[in-house]
């Protein structure tokens, strides 16, 4: 009698919707098999031997455990300037992004702000049209003088302004009640920006963090331009790009010993700290995702 | 009676700007004061480079500046259609970049519909957690890995052609294979990340919805067809809007690395273009010229669609 009731307390589903099941199950089995696999892979080469890599036994676990892959990329000098360099890009220019983007988000979010809609403009007009890459580099190497120095790829995108508008989307959705609290209690626009609505856009902030960082980690190409003569000033993946684009000559001695577990561990390593940062803030990123409306 | 003494201190503000400006200033200041910085890098770095456009129209030299050069017209774009290529360059930009979008663009519409049908809770967790990690993988690592996998030597790919029995063929060096690498790697990396925002607007969807439509015999089939997709249309018409716009810029990262010697009839588009000839052999005024077509006709392009958009839907969905 029980067992009867209670099956029929239960949604039966249709065959229909076990069809669709069984078929969305399968699709997100094939999904964690083909971005999975090639990761396993690289990640298990880089800990396999030079002669399993070049006599393709390399399957899915490390062939002939060896951790000589990584060895050469940690006596590799160019390999520890490169870190510390893209360590200070990535620290300073997440820095600078942050504070520009919340200085620029916070008054334009101001809906009684005079001049924030002609200033809004300003900003939202340069992801409409662009100067182009030579004009900026003109400007920049010529005029502002930053060839060869820190400051060309620090400032190379500073404020990204889609991800601005986000942050005045997020500062739009605060109650203003608590700004006219804040106001009444003597408080200023700054202390009111720090004390009131920071806090309350942790979320937001530590998903725009993210994505400035991952940017700043993973940037070559302005490095490449403005960077090219200074060798000691190269972020880690343009010493990458030049060991792992160039052709497999770069060191004769490397390619017998073991130039494939070189590029493997190298991948891995370069990799494994933007992974490690994003699962920190993970739990912050889902509620700052609300990337709604980018309707200006 | 509070309506006219508002009216009465607009005409008052009105008779004297300059305390008019005065006022709105003193209550303002604070905001302009931060927002100085923000406006200061976008004039120094978006707005001065655009002012710097000119020498596309001008024979430029870095002893004359940007202002003292001489003026030649269109003499730059002159030399760009005279180029027998031009037309290979535009076409190779739109091929590849049409490509990409009808790849890209739909994957990460049934990856969410997918994730949001299934109800195993635990490979949902996996599936979209594992899917994020290529997203974080870099543009000069992504290629990387292509090229070593791919290798028909030592790669993954070698392995299963001699497992097939096939004798395996360069990839990287095989032009018609370009731009399925390039727009399938593309996939592959930001799949998983561009179906977020699918994601939440369907996790935003109300459940009354779904009830109702159970009730009245719709299957999960139904429903998704008749509440999640409509539910999402209009992200998805914002999404394609943003996408259509920049469908003559091709991001010149990942196609700059995966460039060679036998690919190159394939592979240069417009903005490798502007920074192989312009950039690297220091023709400033002649890459400046092509790059302002470039983004002239993209700054078109999102204009057109956006207005046809807002056609379609009676200013609803678009984006300005």
């Amino acid at each position: 009698m029980l067992l009867a009731k209670k099956k029929t307390n239960k949604i039966i589903e249709s065959k229909g919707d076990r069809v669709l099941t069984l078929i969305t199950t399968l699709i997100l089995l094939l999904l964690i098999f083909i971005v999975g696999y090639p990761v396993v892979y690289v990640v298990s080469s880089s800990f396999s031997s030079a002669v399993a890599i070049r006599s393709a036994r390399v399957i899915l676990f490390p062939v002939e455990f060896t951790l000589q892959g990584y060895r050469f990329v940690f006596d590799y000098d160019s390999f520890w300037i490169g870190l510390r360099n893209s360590a200070f890009y990535t620290v300073c220019g997440v820095s600078i992004t942050m504070f520009l983007e919340i200085m620029a988000a916070y008054p334009l979010s101001k809906r009684n702000y005079q001049g924030g809609k002609g200033i809004m403009m300003i900003f939202f007009f340069t992801t409409l049209f662009a100067a182009g890459m030579i004009p900026t580099f003109i400007v920049k190497a010529v005029y502002l003088g930053m060839y060869g120095t820190v400051w060309a790829v620090l400032f190379a995108s500073a404020i990204g302004v889609t991800d601005m508008i986000i942050l005045r989307t997020a500062f739009r959705s605060i109650p203003g009640e608590l700004f006219d609290a804040a106001a009444i209690d003597g408080a200023n626009e700054f202390q009111t920006l720090v004390q009131i609505a920071l806090p309350l856009v942790k979320a937001t902030v530590s998903t725009l963090i993210l994505y400035s960082a991952v940017g700043c980690w993973n940037e070559y190409f302005n490095a490449m331009i403005y960077l090219s003569n200074n060798e000691t000033l190269q972020p880690l993946q343009l010493v990458l790009r030049n060991l792992l684009m160039a052709a497999d000559v770069v060191d004769p001695s490397l390619v017998d010993t073991g130039m494939e577990q070189m590029r493997y561990a190298l991948i891995v390593v370069s990799t494994v700290p933007v992974l490690v940062f994003y699962f920190v803030v993970q739990k912050y990123f889902k509620k700052g995702v609300m990337i709604g409306s980018v309707k200006g | 009676m509070a309506n006219q003494s508002v009216v009465a201190s607009d005409t008052l503000l009105k008779r004297n700007p300059v305390q008019r400006f005065l006022i709105t200033f003193k209550k303002n200041w604070q905001l302009h004061l931060m927002i100085v910085l923000p406006l200061v890098y976008m004039l120094l770095f978006h707005y001065w480079p655009m002012y710097g456009l000119q020498i596309a129209f001008r024979d430029y030299s870095s002893a004359d500046g940007i202002t003292g050069s001489p003026w030649v017209g269109l003499a730059f774009f002159e030399k760009f259609f005279a180029n027998n290529n031009w037309s290979r360059y535009v076409w190779n930009t739109f091929r590849i970049s049409m490509y990409s979008l009808a790849a890209s663009f739909p994957v990460p519409v049934i990856l969410a519909l997918t994730l949001h049908v299934n109800e195993n809770k635990a490979l949902k967790k996996i599936a979209q957690n594992v899917s994020y990690i290529p997203h974080f993988i870099s543009t000069v690592v992504m290629v990387s890995i292509l090229k070593q996998v791919l290798s028909p030597m030592t790669g993954f790919y070698g392995v299963l052609c001699k497992w097939l029995e096939v004798s395996p063929i360069d990839l990287f060096g095989t032009a018609e294979a370009f731009d399925h690498l390039y727009v399938w790697s593309g996939v592959w990396q930001n799949m998983g990340w561009n179906a977020i925002i699918y994601i939440s607007a369907l996790s935003a969807v109300s459940p009354d919805l779904h009830e109702a439509a159970r009730i009245d015999g719709a299957s999960r089939w139904k429903r998704v067809l008749y509440v999640d997709i409509p539910a999402i249309l209009p992200t998805i018409c914002i999404m394609l809007i943003m996408r259509m716009g920049h469908v003559l810029s091709v991001g010149y990262e990942k196609i700059y690395l995966m460039q060679n010697d036998l690919n190159l009839q394939v592979s240069e588009v417009i903005s490798t273009f502007v920074f192989r000839e312009g950039l690297s052999k220091s023709n400033f005024s002649f890459g400046a010229a092509v790059g302002l077509m470039n983004s002239v006709i993209n700054t078109c392009m999102v204009f057109l669609v956006n207005w046809i958009t807002n056609k379609l839907s009676d200013g609803e969905a678009g984006l300005f």
